[in-house]
């Protein structure tokens, strides 16, 4: 087996933290595009009725971005134990 | 069956343990055990208010008329939620920074502490807030009416409005035994969530009951349930895409903007890192509280007799199937959610109208300042105390006025949007530092305007506020006002209306205003300390040091905070600062930390209000520097004139002082002038009748009498002398003298007086040192008057120099126009003193020498000069005494024409 090669960044910490920031901030965007798919669906035009499985899709889609949003928490969370928020000179700016 | 007295007896043991349960909370924060009272669970479980009576009954009812329509009301919170890192965690942030106290705090504060804008987000505050309060009264009345309908014996159900009224009153007592029992917010109100949490328990344990029931008890399992929807009237709900995106975006925003929202989100929220786990959490809740809403509205509808009210089915489906205990649950549900929310909200609403609206207005009233310790602790407590009331009691009047309205979801809607009218000034007041006051004064009214005009207004119906007519054609006819159809956009859903309309003209005039307007400092800072709130020691410094003094601030503190806790803070203040007791220095850092502490309890705006009347002149605007700016530019000019005056007034106290001082000298010569002038004449006098007396001696020898009458010649002489002396001096003195004007050589002139000048003490060897050649030169004036100066000077010379070998030094020159003549010789010169005298009549520094004058011959030189329109003067510092004739060198307009 070959020897790990080096990191080639130092700041690996503060840069997966960001990002995790970056996915926290989208993640709204996320349902949005969930949520509002029923807009373009007119449940009173369809041949057979759909409410129920629209219903379910909702709930799904519901339960999948609270699922994120947990992991995201979580990950958020624990990267801000060691070095706080602002751990790194190169925070980008808000 | 449940009986009616069990259903009450329930529900005041079920009020009993949330009573126990605030007030155990209450005394553990108290010991410092606070600990699982602030864990996130129980943060999440308290945001869970936003599921009001509204949620528990008037969901199922929602579903039951449109569909899955209802779930926007839950999905623009979640977004919310999720996206906690946007917005959330910065108004926390911002809430705990700035010690945030309500929602209308918050926008006070960040626009430059403007109590105006406090006062409008109140006002919009509480009108919404009253019909929803209302509604949470008609929702525990009816559902009490429920039960009673049920009772086979038909008693009869107390009186609606008593009902409510019984209610309101318990929720008042409540509300200001646990809300109002101290003010600061970041440690407040552990009671008050603990029983909220309590309660958010009962109410998602109640509804996931009934819908566990309803799924499994009554449909038969999920499978049936998914065809029973598919096969009821609700599965051909007419999804309008902008209602659903309209809605959702209006519950996001109410979430935020809420007042009881507001309240157990960031004014209660104790740790940062809570929002981290509300932040899915709060969604599940949603969700779960969601999620059998319309299993519940599809089996109500198929179950029960057509003419149901939906809004009800949450308590009517168990009582039809005979589940008294489960619709017990219910109950309770339904009522943890309506006393909940009232509770909260009107907590909120009567800390908005304490610190915005009635502390200013006696602040106002007095202008003297909050310096009595204890009144301002008490009239907040009180005012808070008496708003609560006031609110519940508009609550009431409200639910009795429109003896409860038809269907709940239309009620909290309308407040949703007004509420939701502060988000442009939210949002921009934390995420644009541009935001100025003036925008979001003017956004929020017209926002605040558009809304009550085109929603809140016409919700009352035909025979409320706007009449049929009125909502058809517009006011006076005026068709493109319609309240409905505004600018003559017709055929939109009224709410849909309402919010576009509001928001674009809110959001318009906000960013208009905004961008036209020019903040004060006080705003800028504020807006930096909001937008930059991560960024760290970015503050608000708006007090300077000196003005406020530690010892008033204790005294004001104290009336706010209360005795024990401002004397706290200010020895912990003195301690950090390295001094023991408890005034600390009026540092800046400092009255910024005890302004925020006082914001914690009465709201920025106050805060800083009282603050500034001790600290006055340190809360630095604009206008106070322009106004500073001038007033010390007049100052300045007034003070210069001032010592230019002053400077005038020291001139001329020193002119009369030294006159004063002249005029003392006079007055002793002119005493010594009348001794002297008697004694002048009386010794010629006494020798001229002496030796007169021995002359009429026949036996005197003719020698002697030769010299005797020559002594009495020579002493008439001198009496006769010292007689033209003194006329001539009057004379020149009166200016009355005849000048004689011709032309000759200065060196002439000073040869002639030297000659004649040298019969006085003429034993005396006398140099006298002249520069011939500098002597040739014309001047024109009476010669002989001039001559006479000359002579003076010199014979003056010869008889007081007592230098041992005398010499005299005679300088002439021309000078600008003036032929000045120094005569300088090498005794001891006049003392200083006496230098001011010399020119008086009759002075003399001796006595000893009494060769020919009486003290009258620099009088006389000093006429002479005046009367030639010279002067002479004496010349200090030259070595001895020295004098300075100057005379012009042709007569200025000629004195000599004056004599004629």
């Amino acid at each position: 087996m070959t020897a790990p090669k080096p990191p080639k960044f130092l700041a690996r910490n503060s840069y997966r933290r960001r990002r995790i920031i970056d996915a926290a901030r989208l993640l709204p965007v996320l349902g949005v595009f969930i949520f509002f798919l029923p807009v373009l669906w007119h449940p009173g035009d369809t041949p057979e009725p759909d409410t129920a499985r629209g219903g379910l899709y909702l709930f799904a889609g519901w339960f999948a971005l609270i699922v994120a949003a947990v992991l995201l928490a979580r990950a958020l969370t624990r990267s801000d134990l060691p070095g706080g928020e602002d751990d790194a000179a190169d925070a980008e700016p808000r | 069956m449940v009986p009616f007295n069990i259903l009450v007896a329930v529900c005041l043991a079920y009020v009993i343990l949330l009573f126990l349960v605030a007030f155990a909370a209450e005394r553990r924060a108290e010991r410092g055990q606070a600990g699982w009272l602030r864990s996130p669970v129980i943060y999440t479980l308290s945001l869970s208010i936003y599921c009001t009576a509204w949620t528990f009954y008037g969901a199922v009812g929602y579903a039951a008329r449109s569909g899955l329509e209802f779930v926007t009301i839950y999905l623009g919170p979640t977004l919310v939620f999720v996206g906690w890192w946007i917005v959330l965690r910065k108004l926390v942030r911002i809430g705990q920074a700035q010690r945030v106290t309500s929602i209308a705090d918050l926008i006070s504060s960040r626009y430059g502490k403007s109590n105006l804008l406090g006062v409008i987000v109140t006002l919009i505050c509480v009108l919404a807030a009253t019909p929803y309060i209302a509604l949470q009264l008609q929702s525990v009345t009816l559902s009490f009416g429920v039960f009673a309908s049920e009772t086979p014996e038909g008693w009869a159900l107390p009186d609606q409005s008593a009902t409510a009224l019984w209610v309101a009153g318990g929720l008042a007592l409540f509300t200001i035994l646990f809300g109002t029992r101290n003010l600061d917010a970041n440690e407040r109100h552990h009671g008050v969530v603990m029983a909220i949490a309590l309660e958010a328990v009962v109410k998602l344990v109640a509804l996931l009951a009934v819908g566990v029931f309803v799924v499994w008890g009554v449909a038969g399992g999920i499978g049936p349930v998914i065809e029973r929807i598919d096969g009821s009237p609700i599965a051909d709900w007419p999804l309008k895409p902008g209602r659903w995106i309209g809605l959702t975006f209006i519950s996001a925003a109410a979430v935020l903007t809420l007042p009881r929202m507001f309240q157990v989100m960031v004014v209660e929220n104790s740790d940062e890192r809570h929002l981290a786990t509300a932040s899915w959490a709060f969604p599940l809740y949603l969700f779960l509280m969601s999620l059998f809403v319309l299993p519940i509205a599809v089996v109500g509808l198929g179950q029960l007799a057509p003419g149901a009210n939906p809004d009800l089915f949450v308590l009517t489906l168990p009582l039809s199937e005979g589940r008294g205990t489960l619709a017990m649950l219910a109950f309770l549900g339904g009522f943890s959610s309506a006393t909940s929310m009232v509770i909260v909200a009107s907590i909120a609403l009567s800390t908005m109208v304490s610190n915005h609206v009635v502390v200013p207005i006696w602040l106002a009233l007095r202008q003297g300042g909050a310096r009595t310790p204890g009144d301002v602790r008490g009239l907040v407590l009180m005012a808070r105390r008496v708003s609560i009331a006031a609110i519940l009691a508009l609550g009431y009047t409200y639910y009795h006025l429109s003896g409860g309205s038809g269907a709940l979801a239309a009620i909290g809607l309308i407040a949703f949007v007004g509420v939701a009218q502060i988000l442009p000034a939210m949002l921009g007041g934390i995420f644009w530092r541009g935001a100025t006051r003036i925008g979001a004064a003017l956004g929020l009214s017209l926002g605040f305007l558009v809304w009550l005009y085109t929603l809140y207004l016409p919700s009352f119906g035909p025979e409320g506020v706007f009449s049929a007519a009125v909502l058809n054609e517009g006011p006076w006819g005026l068709g493109w006002l319609r309240p409905q159809a505004l600018f003559g956009v017709e055929g939109i859903d009224p709410l849909l209306h309402a919010i576009y309309w509001s928001f674009t003209l809110n959001t318009g005039a906000f960013i208009a205003g905004s961008l036209l307007s020019f903040p004060t400092p006080v705003e800028r800072m504020q807006g930096l300390a909001f937008v930059s709130v991560f960024d760290r020691d970015v503050g608000a410094r708006g007090w300077s040091r000196g003005g406020a003094e530690a010892e008033d601030l204790l005294t004001m503190s104290q009336g706010i905070l209360g005795a024990e806790e401002a004397q706290a803070f200010f020895e912990a203040e003195a301690g950090a600062q390295g001094k023991a007791g408890f005034l600390p220095d009026t540092t800046p850092e400092f009255i910024e930390r005890l302004e925020r502490r006082l914001a914690g309890a009465v709201g920025t705006a106050t805060a800083h209000a009282m603050i500034a009347q001790f600290a006055e002149g340190a809360a630095v605007t604009a206008q106070d520097l322009m106004a500073v700016a001038s007033e010390a530019q007049q100052i300045l000019e007034y003070s210069t004139q001032l010592e230019a005056k002053s400077e005038e007034l020291a001139r001329t106290a020193r002119a009369l002082q030294e006159a004063n001082d002249k005029l003392r000298d006079l007055s002793v010569q002119k005493d010594t002038f009348l001794s002297q002038i008697s004694h002048e004449l009386r010794t010629p006098m006494t020798s001229i009748r002496a030796f007169s007396e021995i002359l009429m001696d026949p036996e005197l020898p003719g020698a002697l009498q030769q010299k005797y009458a020559e002594v009495i010649h020579e002493e008439t002489i001198r009496l006769t002398r010292l007689l033209d002396d003194l006329l001539d001096l009057s004379v020149l003195e009166n200016r009355k003298v005849q000048l004689n004007v011709k032309v000759a050589n200065l060196h002439d002139l000073l040869d002639k007086a030297i000659q004649a000048a040298s019969n006085t003490r003429p034993e005396r060897v006398f140099a006298i040192h002249r520069d011939a050649s500098a002597e040739h030169m014309p001047v024109i004036t009476d010669t002989d008057r001039l001559v006479q100066v000359f002579i003076n000077l010199v014979s003056n010379a010869r008889k007081y120099c007592d230098a041992e070998r005398p010499e005299l030094t005679i300088l002439a020159r021309k000078r600008g126009g003036r032929v000045v003549v120094d005569f300088i010789d090498n005794g001891s010169g006049i003392p200083k003193a006496a230098q001011r005298l010399i020119f008086e009549k009759f002075s003399r520094l001796t006595d000893t020498q009494r060769a020919g004058g009486a003290g009258l011959g620099l009088a006389i030189c000093r006429e002479i000069m005046a009367n030639l329109g010279g002067t002479i003067a004496y010349l200090p510092g030259q070595g001895g005494a020295a004098f300075r004739v100057a005379l012009p060198v042709r007569p200025e307009n000629a004195r000599t024409a004056e004599a004629a």
